[in-house]
């Protein structure tokens, strides 16, 4: 960082590269902040219409003009924690493997691979979706479920496949490869002297892991999961291909839902009045709201996990 | 370093109000401008917007029209109906194109005056379903459809189904029904037919392009689009979904016997839907909703697409190259309709619909010859 006394030997250069970079920064948050307030302003109608009850009303009747964002908030963060359960212990079990025991060659592939996941277009998972694993799901893992744990409210009630659950497994899926090249970044950063005094004291493979590898990389692979968890509450064609749809709010996975993201790709085109469409926005709204949030949390979180006394017990 | 956040601060802050006030001042511009954009006599852009239900015929329209016309250029973007209604009103678009009639609601905010509507398209809704071991084409009652529906009539075993077909041997199968996840034209015709069929319909339910569907069995599905539909149809057994007759003929997709007004079992076809159409009286201001219409032939679940225009038009050139291009479209236009699966509309019509654009002036002056 420089002092004011170095500002004197600055060239013309130096002063336009930080006024520029300067200008870019600024941008970025005037960026923000026009977004919301405009989401706001756009959501006037609304939000003096139903006040907060929208946020606690099941109701979305565009015929009566009834609307209420409930289901859509629960659809939204079931899916993406069924996803976050699922997808992120595959991803730091895979960024472990490929870290610390693959091959060069396996490494190469499976990273490729798994950097590829990242590459295909949300309408095509909702495809295969469709097609693939919703009957799968119907047939075979839905009715599986049920029959031996049917007695957790989650895995209650008639399958129909197009569900939270397939929902949550898309989503985990499409955000696997966030969660993974992140988290192998950061354990890649890992000195290799601290792998080589874990296993000079006579730690296992195991050992070595988690007291040097994990323990110093498990704030970044935090931050990877959190972002994982962005992208999941923000994805729209996918998971309106396979969720079903319906804005309800069950305990059960395997029933129909319906998500945020969803309902105003959805509705905001054949929005044909202003209330209509002016709650479509709030509905947007509420999801910035739900993921600003969840960023100062998560950095919190990374925060204080950082701050925490080094070779503290993530596993 | 305290300093030095508070200058940055403060120069963030500064630049967020300048570019704030910037931005109010603009909008302003924009706003006054619009609408009074000047364009040569000799070539000429218009822009619509609108429901996609009519989009693919009007490109076809579109692209066979310049050939005659090089000088007139037509960009149509789609993008809803509400979204043409929207930019209609806000005289952002020269014409827009709606699957749900506009209100008086709705025309009363439309800011360039009175607005025409003039059917374009006819579209035609069928009902598919995935049941193993019946036959291509079953018959659903009206009743019996509007009980699917509302979750009333659970499985295809159920008495009601196998009274209108004593030959079929339903499977105890439970009924997943399947409608359209987002807002759409399909979607209010078929809302549209049930209300019509079913008072219990239209009190508690209505008709829209998006509606609050009863799901009182929890087995209700939402898919987007045609092609989701299709597919959440053909992928679940004991599904059963409404679907648009262009999609449906083109796909090969089994569907169900009807039956109409007249107590006539049919099958849906573009013949079907052509004759629903004619049996209806047009108001003058075209705004009607032809579901169940009578005549032997006439397949029930039907409506109509709309285009909109400013009856008085700010410039005259573009005027004039619309109300030409949408009178070839009513009539020459037409003929394109059937090999895209679109029903024609019915020539009585269209010579009404002529006789509206023949109203639509610039400076008092008529544009259409």
């Amino acid at each position: 960082m420089s002092t004011d006394n170095n500002r004197l030997y600055e060239s013309m250069g130096d002063k336009v590269l930080r006024y520029v970079t300067l200008l870019m920064a600024i941008l970025v948050v005037i960026l923000m902040i026009w977004i919301g307030w405009q989401m706001f302003s756009s959501s006037q109608e609304s939000i003096q219409h139903f006040g907060w009850a929208f946020i606690t009303s099941r109701v979305w009747d565009p015929v009566h003009h009834i609307f209420g964002a409930l289901p859509f908030i629960y659809g939204t963060i079931v899916t993406s924690v069924v996803a976050l359960i699922i997808a992120a212990p595959i991803g730091i079990s895979v960024a472990i493997f490929l870290n610390e025991m693959a091959p060069s060659t396996i490494r190469k592939v499976v990273a490729f691979l798994v950097e590829l996941l990242a590459a295909i277009p949300s309408v095509v998972y909702g495809l295969w979706g469709i097609f693939v694993l919703a009957p799968v799901l119907r047939q075979s893992v839905e009715p599986w479920l049920t029959k031996w744990f049917g007695f957790i409210p989650w895995f209650k009630g008639a399958p129909v496949g197009f569900d939270m659950f397939g929902g949550g497994i898309i989503l985990a899926i499409m955000i696997l490869p966030t969660i993974t090249s992140i988290s192998r970044e950061v354990m890649a950063a890992v000195p290799t002297a601290h792998r080589e005094a874990a296993l000079a004291l006579g730690a296992t493979k195991w050992e070595m892991i988690r007291l040097s590898v994990l323990s110093y990389s498990k704030s970044g692979i935090l931050g990877s999961i959190m972002l994982g968890l962005g992208r999941a509450l923000g994805e729209t064609m996918a998971v309106t291909m396979v969720i079903g749809n319906m804005p309800k709010i069950s305990s059960s996975l395997f029933s129909s839902a319906y998500s945020m993201a969803a309902v105003i790709a959805n509705e905001f085109t054949e929005a044909t009045y202003s209330l209509y469409l002016s709650s479509c926005i709030e509905i947007g709204l509420i999801l910035f709201g739900i993921t600003l949030l969840l960023n100062i949390f998560a950095r919190l979180l990374v925060w204080s996990v950082a701050r925490g006394p080094k070779g503290g017990h993530l596993v | 370093m305290i300093r030095k956040t508070g200058r940055i601060l403060t120069a963030v802050l500064t630049g967020v109000l300048a570019i704030s006030l910037v931005g109010c001042g603009s909008q302003n511009q924009t706003q006054s401008s619009s609408g009074t954009q000047q364009t040569s006599d000799a070539a000429v852009t218009l822009t619509g917007a609108g429901s996609t239900f009519v989009q693919p015929l009007l490109m076809q329209q579109v692209a066979e029209y310049q050939k005659n016309h090089s000088n007139v250029t037509i960009n149509y973007q789609g993008g809803g109906s509400g979204f043409g209604i929207q930019h209609l009103s806000d005289q952002t678009i020269d014409f827009g194109a709606t699957d749900a009639f506009m209100t008086d609601d709705q025309l009363s905010k439309a800011q360039g005056g009175k607005v025409l509507q003039l059917p374009v398209a006819l579209g035609a809704v069928t009902l598919s379903y995935n049941v193993p071991g019946i036959p291509e084409h079953i018959k659903i009652s009206p009743e019996n459809l509007a009980n699917i529906y509302f979750g009333k009539i659970k499985n295809w075993n159920d008495p009601a189904l196998a009274k209108d077909n004593p030959d079929v041997k339903f499977p105890d199968l439970a009924i997943i029904p399947i409608h359209r996840s987002e807002g759409s034209g399909t979607t209010s015709i078929f809302t549209h037919y049930l209300s019509a069929i079913s008072p219990d319909w239209n009190s508690q339910v209505g008709s829209g392009t998006s509606v609050n569907w009863p799901n009182p069995t929890g087995k209700a599905l939402g898919a987007k689009g045609n092609p989701g539909v299709a597919g959440a149809v053909k992928s679940t057994s004991g599904a059963i979904g409404y679907i648009e007759l262009a999609y449906a003929l083109q796909n090969k997709i089994p569907y169900a016997y009807m039956f109409n007004k007249d107590g006539k079992w049919v099958l849906p076809s573009l013949e079907g839907a052509s004759a629903d159409a004619a049996s209806f009286q047009v108001p003058d201001d075209m705004r009607v909703n032809i579901v169940n219409g009578p005549g032997a032939a006439a397949y029930p679940i039907s409506g109509f697409s709309w285009a909109l225009i400013y009856q008085n038009q700010t410039d005259k050139a573009k005027g004039t190259a619309m109300v030409n291009f949408l009178n070839w479209a009513l009539h020459d236009g037409q003929k394109l309709a059937p090999s895209l699966s679109y029903v024609p509309l019915p020539d009585n019509l269209t010579a009404r619909e002529t006789a509206m654009l023949k109203t639509v002036t610039s400076g008092g002056q008529p544009l259409l010859k």
